[in-house]
């Protein structure tokens, strides 16, 4: 935790959001609801912080707080990418209809 | 650096690489699925990059931890069906607030209960509690609402504002003061507990309608939280990943907001002391003209060009299936069908595209308003399903009106409107919809999916 290098992670984070922004400005409303459960996925990168703290050596508090952050972080990892290429995989052109599915993945699983 | 450290670093380049690209990819409807995948795979690295930190000790608590999470998380994958998306939606900001909310109070407990802890890393602790707690109890609010575990109209009650107001202000009271003097414990844990009940009393009052708003700004809360957790123990990654959520959190409560030509604080605040200010117009004197599914069932199967408006009825219906069965139809007698989108109709961003793509829509017969408001004059029906603040013509006309200003779906242009409709009550915005009672408006009461399936029925015998 050496902390000298806090304005460079400033610099990382205003980075970060001006690539956000001007990335995400261009995703149509059609896709709105997978880019939130997408952002949401991602976002959940906050495990490799959980991770750390489950599995270090703090005291019993932080272990179980960590236990906790790392189930509720996997939760958002494992659901939501899933859950995201659900719903993508559901959007569809309308000219290439009975089109390549995309690896023979595409089966009456969908309810 | 030590070899292992240069490893981890990589590791959380890369996936920081793929997170941008998978996002980049969803500007582009085809590629979006596997740029997804890739980004799924950043996340593998990143987490195979860090379970090599040297800080970790053992493994017992965190595989206990993935495989709890996974038991949890496959089925809310898997199984949760599209039309509870919003609320899945919901639940999801709350478990990453969670995991960041706690990530930041171990680490201050950890660190001498803040005895260790500088002024700026005080700082992102103090951001990373602050949107996590609220984020926590505001996104469960909001899944309470969407479920109808708590009801959805406003919960109000007199003086709800300044306690809600006064309770932020002493929550960032304490944050200051915790920035003064870090080794505080009783502040620290006393902004989170503030925080905690913050997050009911914003969402609390906050309508069903005014869900995507809410919603969005959830998401951007939950990836501040995340960011902030990166701050606050030095990791990149997660500051990128949490910029990134957070600046898409950020852009669609804007464009929901735009959407409904209001501002945020009209959104956040509005319920309060406002119950439902009398619409300046009234329905006294005025009918409306039913139609039968038999008469309405004739209009659709002659038609050359339907244009479908979908809103949260339909979802609640759950008749985006017979919609599509409908659209067969006419198409097969040689009209054509396509779907005008109001960016906040249903309850989260891109709610109706979901719905409609689940029933087999193809994707580019979805219209966004503004490409579609054109359409109307030529549209020979225009079929209403469960839609009404977003094709309400007071929004242009009327000044009284609460959605005066709102964008709307210039419905009224068509030859014919067709509204399905369960009954006259008025919509979730409380306000009178005089699209209803125009010349040109045929109302088919009724359970939007019943309705549906009985012009299938009759388009089909036609």
């Amino acid at each position: 935790m050496q902390h000298g290098t806090s304005l460079l992670e400033l610099y990382v984070f205003i980075l970060a959001g001006f690539v956000g922004f001007f990335t995400i400005t261009r995703v149509p409303a059609l896709l709105h609801t997978p880019l939130m459960s997408a952002t949401n996925a991602i976002s959940a990168i906050s495990l490799v912080g959980s991770l750390v703290l489950a599995g270090a050596d703090r005291g019993m508090l932080p272990t179980v707080l960590g236990f906790v952050a790392v189930t509720s972080a996997t939760i958002n990892v494992v659901g939501g990418f899933i859950i995201t290429d659900r719903m993508l995989k559901m959007f569809k052109r309308a000219d290439r209809r009975p089109g390549p599915a995309p690896q023979g993945q595409v089966n009456g699983a969908k309810k | 650096m030590t070899p292992r450290d240069l490893f981890i670093e990589a590791a959380y380049v890369v996936a920081s690489i793929l997170f941008i690209l998978g996002l980049r990819s969803l500007t582009i409807p085809d590629r979006a699925r596997r740029g997804m995948q890739l980004a799924a795979l950043g996340m593998l690295v990143a987490i195979v990059g860090t379970v090599v930190n040297h800080e970790i000790v053992r493994y017992e608590w965190i595989l206990a931890g993935l495989a709890l999470g996974t038991v949890i998380g496959y089925p809310l994958g898997v199984y949760v069906p599209m039309t509870a998306m919003p609320q899945r939606i919901a639940i999801s900001h709350m478990f990453g607030a969670v995991a960041a909310t706690l990530v930041g109070v171990a680490e201050f407990y950890s660190l001498g209960q803040g005895a260790q802890v500088g002024r700026v890393q005080m700082a992102a602790l103090g951001f990373e509690v602050l949107f996590g707690a609220l984020t926590i109890t505001g996104s469960f609010m909001a899944f309470g609402k969407l479920q109808g575990i708590l009801p959805s109209r406003p919960v109000t009650f007199p003086g709800q504002n300044v306690l809600s107001l006064g309770m932020f202000a002493a929550a960032v009271g304490l944050f200051a003061w915790l920035l003064v003097e870090p080794a505080n414990p009783n502040a620290f844990y006393a902004m989170v507990a503030l925080a905690l009940v913050f997050g009911i009393s914003l969402v609390l009052p906050i309508g069903g309608a005014d869900m995507p708003v809410v919603i969005s700004l959830l998401n951007s809360y939950a990836g501040l939280a995340s960011s902030a957790t990166g701050f606050a123990i030095g990791n990149n990654v997660l500051i990128i990943a949490g910029a990134l959520d957070g600046a898409s959190g950020f852009i669609l409560s804007v464009i929901m907001s735009r959407a409904m030509n209001r501002s945020f604080g009209n959104v956040l605040f509005g319920a309060f002391g406002s119950p439902p200010k009398a619409s300046a117009r009234t329905s006294q004197g005025l009918t409306v003209h039913a139609i039968t599914p038999e008469d309405a069932a004739i209009q659709l199967a002659f038609a050359r060009l339907v244009i479908v408006v979908p809103g949260y009825g339909m979802a609640v219906a759950q008749a985006q299936h017979q919609v599509r069965e409908l659209a067969a139809l006419i198409e097969r007698n040689g009209g054509t069908v396509l779907y005008a989108i109001h960016p906040v109709a249903g309850r989260m961003p891109g709610h109706m595209n979901v719905l409609l793509a689940e029933a087999d829509v193809p994707y580019d017969k979805l219209k966004e308003m503004e490409e579609i408001n054109g359409e109307f004059k030529n549209a020979d029906v225009a079929l209403v399903i469960g839609a009404n603040d977003v094709v309400n013509p007071a929004a242009r006309s009327d000044k009284g009106s609460p959605i005066y200003g709102m964008p709307i779906l210039d419905v009224d242009q068509a030859k014919q409107v067709i509204v399905l409709k369960r009954s006259m009550n008025p919509g979730f915005a409380g306000i009178e919809n005089d699209l209803f009672y125009r010349e040109n408006t045929a109302m088919l009461f009724g359970d939007a999916k019943a309705s549906l399936t009985r012009l299938v029925q009759e388009v089909k015998q036609g």
